[in-house]
């Protein structure tokens, strides 16, 4: 194996895309990225780049012992697959269940990679 | 779980070791082996007896290398299966299953941790998920409050129902001389609680606590010989459905489903039959989760379900009787402590919070609602 799974998620992030596997033996969008299919066994995955457009799954607010409380939620994307992740650019408690959300990248400072977030669909240019 | 035989073993001793808040230099091995001398004693067995050994705890890598020779034992059946909390409801599967073939003859399960004493990050190793971590989910607390934010999205389940769980436990600890909450608890109490996890405050949470125990399993006819009346195993069932709850296929349905209806088509029951339920309430939804899933109400109506005081002392259904994870005990795996008290409730012993029952279901979970694991027990009237 040339790049792991990881490595290739983390370079379409770094280009601000979401990448995703699909399954040719199963038909169906994978994720998290992996080297075998959970529906088929197979190796048959191939890259695909999501649209970014999702909706809310699951939402809370975590309350940390210090600093402001933030969103914590599953995101299913428009391809099938979901994932952990937050919505920003509004009130963590205003995340509802079935808004529709948008993927943008999220580049922390230092050398931790990229990873996704969403923010509200109609509020993204 | 075919294979297994309905009544194949017994479950003859039980015991908890100090629990709470241990004293000083105690390990979690201590606490095993203290709870496998106390329940030894509860058969009047011996450490000699013993050829089947089963243990799990997050404090140690190699446990039942740790606790054999903390014991001077070297047992004929091993197995140190770690799924969580639900681990030890496994491992009653795992010791019928050897008892069945001859693989041993005595089998211990025992549990340690010293997770108040060392704190909650030193008693588990920290795993780092690229897809989880950078969103800071306090775990498992954030993955339990997304399953309930979904259950109040699609059932209109409320953060009072919740509450109910949470006062109902109390009402049963507060029968339990070493429930470690003492206290009465209301439901604007367990509301106004400090938030941890929308929907969830403290008070919908498990106990931070030490604690250990053990039970020994052996044959049906060595346990007729045995000094307590011995408790069977008259059936079990398993499902695993994820690790991490960003991977729960549907976060309002657990695999309680398949283990519970396993463990009914072993045992020949079903939940009508069920006389005391000790289920795995880490979190409040747990309890609603689980009754839905065993069956003791349709899907969606858990919330309901609790409200009155159905789950409470002198309610319709007694439903963890010890007081529960969330004001009982709750040292990280819980699972054991879910069979100690359904054996105790079966042999008459359980005192003040005492409910009438032959058959009895001790339900565990494991990780982020990701192991499940259902144990049917009963009297000798019901094999």
């Amino acid at each position: 194996m040339e790049k792991s799974p990881l490595a290739i998620y983390e370079e379409h992030l770094a280009r601000g895309e979401l990448a995703y596997q699909y399954s040719l033996d199963a038909g169906k969008a994978v994720f998290y990225p992996r080297v075998i299919c959970p529906f088929t066994g197979s190796d048959r995955l191939e890259w695909r780049t999501a649209s970014g457009l999702g909706t809310v799954y699951a939402t809370t607010v975590t309350h940390p012992q210090q600093g402001a409380p933030y969103n914590v939620a599953l995101i299913d994307c428009d391809e099938g697959f979901r994932l952990m992740s937050r919505v920003e650019d509004i009130d963590p408690m205003a995340v509802k269940i079935g808004m529709r959300v948008r993927f943008r990248v999220h580049k922390p400072e230092g050398d931790e990679p990229p990873y996704p977030v969403f923010v509200p669909a109609e509020a993204a240019p | 779980m075919s294979g297994l035989q309905r009544g194949g073993a017994a479950i003859v001793g039980a015991a908890e070791s100090d629990l709470g808040a241990v004293v000083d230099g105690l390990n979690p091995i201590d606490l095993m082996a203290q709870g496998i001398h106390r329940a030894l004693a509860d058969c009047g067995l011996a450490l000699r007896d013993v050829d089947g050994l089963l243990c799990a705890t997050t404090q140690s890598r190699t446990s039942g290398l740790s606790l054999s020779e903390y014991l001077g034992i070297s047992p004929a059946f091993i197995d140190t299966t770690i799924l969580g909390g639900s681990s030890f409801m496994f491992h009653v599967a795992h010791a019928l299953a050897a008892l069945q073939l001859g693989l041993c003859t005595v089998a211990v399960v025992a549990y340690g941790s010293t997770q108040r004493s060392v704190g909650r990050r030193q008693a588990s190793m920290r795993e780092v998920n690229p897809h989880e971590t950078p969103y800071r989910p306090f775990l498992p607390s954030t993955a339990y409050a997304l399953a309930a934010s979904r259950h109040m999205h699609e059932f209109g389940t409320t953060r009072e129902q919740l509450a109910e769980v949470a006062v109902a436990a109390r009402q049963w600890a507060l029968k339990n001389p070493v429930a470690w909450e003492k206290k009465p608890l209301t439901v604007p109490e367990v509301l106004g609680a400090r938030m941890v996890s929308y929907p969830f405050t403290v008070r919908d949470i498990c106990l931070v606590t030490d604690g250990g125990g053990a039970i020994v399993m052996t044959t049906p006819d060595r346990a007729r010989s045995l000094k307590k009346p011995p408790v069977y195993v008259l059936g079990c069932g398993q499902a695993i459905t994820h690790a991490n709850i960003s991977s729960m296929p549907d976060l309002t349905v657990t695999g309680a489903l398949p283990s519970g209806r396993d463990a009914y088509a072993m045992a020949k029951l079903g939940p009508a039959d069920i006389d005391v339920l000790e289920l795995y309430d880490a979190f409040t939804i747990n309890t609603i989760l689980f009754l839905e899933d065993l069956g003791f109400c349709p899907k969606g109506e858990g919330g309901r379900f609790v409200e009155g005081g159905r789950i409470a002392p002198g309610g319709e259904l007694p439903v963890n009787t010890n007081g529960g994870g969330l004001s009982y005990c709750h040292p990280g795996m819980y699972g054991l402590f879910l069979l100690i008290e359904a054996v105790r409730q079966l042999r008459g012993e359980s005192g003040g919070r005492q409910v009438p029952c032959e058959t009895a279901i001790a339900h565990g979970n494991g990780g982020v609602l990701s192991s499940q694991s259902t144990v049917i027990l009963g009297t000798a009237a019901t094999v």
